[in-house]
């Protein structure tokens, strides 16, 4: 249980592993979503199943990263691929640990994992509204219904499913699980996934950052970098 | 104003990026991730395990030809016109008995045919059906000495102006699926696809499989060939020796 809301005096907000953990995968997945728009531009079509390569088969086709939004900032496949297997290892060594310790600090199960009042329409009603109205504050528990299940879809499925796609679309690592492919729907299929699960990242990503400017940066980013938020702020 | 940001965002991660990677220390943790890819590939999946393998039906309509698609000396164009009659496959370096084989004696040995899929660096895919013997049984004829750690595949095309070759360990040169194709889909190999012969590293990308294949050599290291990295791809534009990832 949460300490009393009425509390002024400043309160843990985040443990050193979260915070840790916030900033490494950010660096990586910023790497990760950069290098990758680079690694888009060496063919810019997408397709479903086990073959493609004939653009006319494609289901859709994306457009020419700009070099600003690409790692590195000119058309490079060879340096980009760099980029993406080594932020890689970031990323997942970084989301297995994650995962691991907040199951042992119970980080997951008392903070994010919801609870059947969560899902209630009336309760996720109100936490619209108050999203709206920008109240940010979360009543009982670290965070609002709202947060709880963005940060759960985060955790428990775009993240992983980032892996996932992106060992399936890896022709060393297929024959350890072959069946992954498969359940993916083909290596193209996979390749798709792959690319479509960033975008709903980087939806994630915008909304964050949006999210974070609207409740306060300052005191936000303090408490990602301290660990320390003043507890008063959070309820206007 | 947001994409100023970004931009801002992009121009100073791309700066850094750079310089990580032309320093010494920074190319050699890229150098030590592609290693522990390779390792954890090998540790998860096994040596030997073998990439999937297809039904007829799942056949693409064709295999894109890509990179080379033809070969433009004289030597070529008059081996093409021959039917590839007069085609030799050398294997040379460190083994016991230099071996010279024909076509005839290359399609004389075992043969293996697979049906797998071909994934260029590029992101696309093709399945085809694939013939030939295996690599391993002709290393084992030609008895490759113990100095040996690699596997060199030359090629009679250029790329942009470089002699292409390729190479591979040990582990992939003597894989089940690693094969001296010279036919797709039951037919002789086409000229888009690297007539007469082909290499087949079924676990790694599109540019392993060296084509226009005319030599087999097993060395020691890649410190006297091209420009040290072991392939073409390697040499001029930095591409990842290991191309399983």
């Amino acid at each position: 249980m949460s300490e009393p809301a009425t509390s002024k005096t400043p309160k843990k907000r985040h443990a050193i592993s979260t915070r840790l953990w916030h900033w490494i995968n950010a660096a990586a997945l910023i790497v990760l979503f950069m290098s990758g728009l680079n690694i888009s531009n060496a063919h810019r079509y997408l397709y479903w199943g086990d073959y493609g390569y004939d653009p006319a088969d494609a289901w859709t086709s994306v457009v020419r990263f700009p070099g600003w939004a690409t790692i590195p900032g000119y058309y490079d496949l060879a340096a980009a691929r760099d980029w993406h297997n080594i932020a890689a290892w970031v990323f997942a060594v970084g989301l297995l640990v994650m995962w691991l310790v907040m199951l042992v600090n119970r980080h997951f199960t008392r903070d994010i994992m919801t609870s059947r009042s969560d899902w209630s329409p009336s309760v996720i009603a109100k936490s619209v509204k108050d999203h709206l109205n920008r109240d940010f504050s979360t009543r009982k528990g670290k965070y609002n219904p709202l947060q709880k299940i963005a940060y759960g879809v985060v955790f428990g499925i775009l993240l992983p499913m980032m892996i996932f796609t992106g060992l399936a679309i890896s022709p060393g690592f297929e024959p350890a699980a072959p069946w992954l492919v498969d359940l993916l729907g083909g290596r193209q299929s996979a390749r798709t996934l792959h690319f479509l699960f960033a975008w709903v990242t980087f939806a994630f990503f915008v909304v964050h950052i949006a999210l974070v400017l609207l409740s306060g940066p300052v005191r936000q980013i303090t408490g990602m970098i301290t660990g320390i938020q003043s507890e008063e702020q959070n309820h206007r | 104003m947001r994409r100023n940001l970004l931009a801002g965002i992009a121009a100073l991660g791309a700066g850094a990026c750079s310089k990580v990677a032309g320093s010494e220390t920074g190319a050699s943790l890229l150098d030590t991730a592609e290693d522990w890819h390779r390792a954890a590939h090998r540790a998860l999946a096994g040596r030997q395990r073998l990439a999937p393998e297809y039904a007829p039906e799942d056949r693409s309509p064709d295999v894109k030809g890509n990179g080379s698609v033809t070969v433009e000396t004289p030597d070529y164009q008059r081996a093409l016109t021959e039917g590839f009659a007069n085609w030799k496959l050398a294997v040379t370096g460190f083994v016991e008995t230099p071996l010279e084989l024909s076509m005839d004696e290359l399609r004389a040995l075992p043969q293996r045919t697979q049906i797998t899929r071909h994934d260029c660096v590029e992101g696309w895919s093709a399945i085809a059906e694939w013939k030939g013997p295996q690599l391993g049984q002709i290393l084992d004829a030609a008895r490759i000495k113990p100095e040996a750690r690699f596997i060199v595949f030359r090629c009679a095309d250029t790329l942009y102006g470089e002699a292409y070759y390729e190479s591979v360990d040990l582990v992939d040169a003597y894989h089940e699926q690693t094969i001296i194709a010279h036919e797709l889909n039951g037919q002789p190999l086409p000229e888009k696809n690297g007539a007469p012969l082909r290499m087949r590293i079924e676990r790694q990308l599109g540019y392993k499989h060296a084509k226009y294949l005319t030599g087999i050599e097993a060395v020691a290291s890649f410190d006297d060939i091209g420009k040290g990295k072991g392939g073409f791809w390697e040499d001029e534009y930095g591409y990842q020796w290991y191309a399983g990832i």
